[in-house]
């Protein structure tokens, strides 16, 4: 086996470390680097429980090898609030409109949405629903998931004006 | 799900990539997007010895402007995202179909990484792009370190998930000729749910002549076969008359009931997939031929 090395930014830290080439981002990210939020449903790309930001655009990270994050920057769940005690406004949607009830999906339905949100601040009913339609959720039946997102586009445009 | 063992390899040049696949042939296999490759690894029905990561080859990702082959048009990188194709103008401009159908591929997580050439190479009769790849009469360029050929779209795909590609070819960039005047495309797929794949889906064009009538036409259809399926006798059903609800009626029911082989699976019998095939030829038709008309006439 030879070990490569990869050098990443995640949220904005620096990591360095020395994996197998076999290693999918997704057990980097939660073995090797410790950031269990980003979570391990389908291991095969359907389910988007792993979805995280690379260089900015959301992707399934049990869908790309650890080595290919060489020198790119990565965003997970744990980067998207503020700062302790504090929530992003989609993550604060998602409590109050009951987005969530086990909890297992809501990394990647966040890591999802929230780019969505910035490309398209004023969305459709119909844009939501086709936008989270590569995430799956077992508890909600996405109605509520809709809802949360609603409420956070409403405030986030609020705040920007 | 974890993947077996493999030597990785990341040339950052199309030369060293020829080089390594030169070398290890079929031993090695080339990643793209990796968005069919690795879930089929993941599961270890693929457990290729060495990967060759294709992701670093810089030159591999431009859309550039067609050669006078293409009588404008475009050259697109095999390694161009999906993603970018949704969103580039030059695309919506001068390949509309290709912009009309991306957005069916799965979800914007998948296009964010999957491409252009990977999708192609996979050669999936159910996606997307390699019956747009047959409808636009895409040429395919494939190269190796000896050597340098095109391949018409519909020589390329050969049957189940295989290819026109050689143990030491890679599929570099992908020719699309400029449209022709006064014509119309539609894309229209029926799917389970927003981002699965298609049921049936088609790739309808239209061109009209100077008196309105049907010059050429062509349909192109996804996941009724083993590879794209093209009803050329359908299509010429078309040519030389007004497409007029009859004749559309006609040419859908010929490529619905004499011109595709679907399979029973567990989302549609073969029925189905024939009865969706027959309605959303009618529509896309209707759609192309709308837009033909509405299409300005010189070349």
């Amino acid at each position: 086996m030879t070990a490569h090395r990869v050098s990443v930014t995640v949220n904005g830290k620096s990591y360095e470390r020395e994996v197998e080439s076999r290693l999918l981002l997704s057990d980097f990210l939660r073995h090797e680097l410790d950031l269990t939020g980003t979570h391990v449903g389908c291991e095969h790309g359907v389910c988007g429980a792993c979805t995280v930001l690379f260089d900015g655009e959301p992707v399934r990270s049990c869908l790309i090898f650890a080595v290919q994050a060489h020198g790119r920057e990565l965003s997970t769940v744990e980067g998207l609030a503020p700062g302790p005690g504090e929530l992003h406004p989609l993550q604060q949607a998602f409590w109050e409109k009951h987005g969530l009830q086990c909890g297992f999906c809501t990394p990647g339905f966040l890591m999802t949405l929230v780019p969505f949100l910035e490309q398209n601040p004023s969305p459709t009913e119909l844009e939501i629903r086709q936008a989270l339609s590569g995430n799956l959720c077992r508890c909600t039946g996405y109605q509520h998931i809709v809802d949360a997102v609603q409420l956070a586009a409403e405030r986030m445009r609020r705040d920007a004006e | 799900m974890k993947p077996a063992s493999f030597e990785y390899l990341a040339p950052d040049s199309l030369d060293a990539a020829l080089e390594a696949l030169t070398q290890h042939g079929w031993d090695a296999k080339l990643l793209a997007g990796g968005q069919s490759l690795i879930p089929v690894m993941n599961f270890r029905l693929a457990q290729p010895a060495v990967l060759i990561d294709l992701n670093r080859v810089r030159e591999m990702d431009q859309i550039r402007p067609g050669g006078p082959e293409e009588g404008g048009g475009l050259r697109i990188g095999a390694m161009t995202r999906q993603r970018k194709l949704e969103r580039d103008p030059r695309v919506a401009e001068l390949a509309p179909l290709l912009h009309e159908a991306v957005p069916f591929i799965a979800h914007p997580q998948i296009r964010n990484r999957g491409t252009l050439g990977g999708s192609l190479a996979h050669a999936d009769a159910r996606a997307e792009l390699p019956a747009v790849a047959v409808a636009l009469r895409a040429r395919l360029r494939l190269r190796s370190a000896e050597g340098d050929r095109w391949v018409e779209a519909r020589d390329f795909f050969t049957g189940i998930l295989s290819t026109a590609l050689e143990a030491t070819e890679i599929l570099t960039e992908v020719a699309l000729p400029a449209p022709a005047p006064r014509g119309g495309w539609a894309f229209l797929e029926s799917s389970r749910r927003h981002g699965d794949y298609a049921q049936v889906g088609v790739a309808a064009g239209v061109w009209l002549d100077e008196a309105g009538r049907c010059r050429e036409a062509r349909l192109v259809y996804l996941s009724v076969g083993d590879r794209p399926v093209e009803a050329r006798e359908a299509a010429r059903l078309l040519e030389g008359a007004p497409l007029s609800d009859d004749a559309i009626a006609a040419a859908a029911d010929k490529a619905s009931r004499d011109e595709m082989n679907p399979g029973d699976d567990i989302h549609a019998s073969a029925a189905f997939k024939r009865h969706l095939a027959r309605v959303l030829t009618g529509r896309a038709l209707r759609r192309a031929f709308a837009r033909a008309q509405g299409a300005k006439g010189e070349a």
